[in-house]
């Protein structure tokens, strides 16, 4: 019994410590900062700049799920996978909307690095997945044609 | 008041998956009334998600976002029974929270 118990008491303080840090905000201010940053940048360079992923390499280990015609660019579904180990943000990027960055999502423990949403898009454009992963950056793209009005793209 | 979520979180395999779906306008800031006037942006900023209180997901959300958003997320280690909670905050410092059990 001793050597199970062990663990759970390991167990739990490290949920705890997890849970500790980001009640105090240690995690959250700069990055909130940096964030509001990113969702003004208006050119690829600048977004990956803002996210502090200048440079990040090329990966076929995240995977973007997204029709490759969408008919409505008011609504595109759009699902981003990563497989890389211990991933800790992973943000979408539209490349010719205004503003590039749709949204970021920062993986805590327990949660799967695997997110969907649906994005807006102006028009035909590539997507952009960044995943921070045990402190590196990588990016993927796919590209999406947007068939506004059903006019074709 | 904004209206409530819909949130579904069905356990499989020891994975929760989890879909939420926000009743917001998400107005972008760039599109323009029938005066031409210029509608100012009104869009949810963040998005936080917790497993019984623990936060698991933050999320963090520009203008880019559909109307009436849907988030989908995976979560390990949890057991039907436990509490899934959402929290969105909009750029009007708006809030609201809403809760699933896992099943």
């Amino acid at each position: 019994m001793k050597p199970q118990r062990r663990m759970a008491l390991h167990a739990t303080g490290a949920v705890g410590l997890a849970a500790a840090l980001t009640s105090l905000g240690l995690l959250t201010p700069g990055q909130a900062l940096a964030q509001s940053k990113a969702f003004q940048a208006k050119t690829l360079a600048d977004t990956l700049a803002a996210l502090g992923a200048t440079g990040a390499a090329d990966s076929r280990d995240i995977v973007i799920t997204a029709p490759d015609i969408a008919e409505n660019g008011a609504v595109v579904p759009i699902a981003v996978r990563s497989n890389l180990a211990k991933t800790e943000m992973i943000a979408l990027l539209v490349e010719k909307n205004p503003a590039l960055l749709a949204g970021s999502y920062e993986i805590l423990a327990g949660a799967e690095p695997d997110v969907s949403m649906r994005v807006k898009m102006g028009q035909s454009s590539d997507v952009f997945a960044v995943v921070k992963a045990d402190g590196k950056f990588f990016i993927t793209r796919k590209e999406v044609k947007v068939t506004l009005g059903g006019c074709g793209g | 008041m904004a209206d409530p979520m819909k949130i579904r979180a069905s356990l499989r395999d020891g994975v929760v998956d989890v879909r939420v779906l926000m009743a917001h306008e998400m107005e972008t800031g760039q599109r323009k009334d029938a005066s031409g006037n210029l509608v100012p942006a009104w869009h949810i900023t963040e998005v936080t998600a917790t497993l019984n209180g623990t936060p698991v997901l933050k999320v963090q959300w520009g203008p880019a976002i559909s109307k009436n958003p849907y988030l989908s997320f995976k979560v390990r280690g949890a057991k039907a029974g436990d509490t899934i909670s959402v929290t969105w905050t909009d750029n009007k410092g708006d809030k609201r929270t809403d809760e699933a059990k896992v099943s």
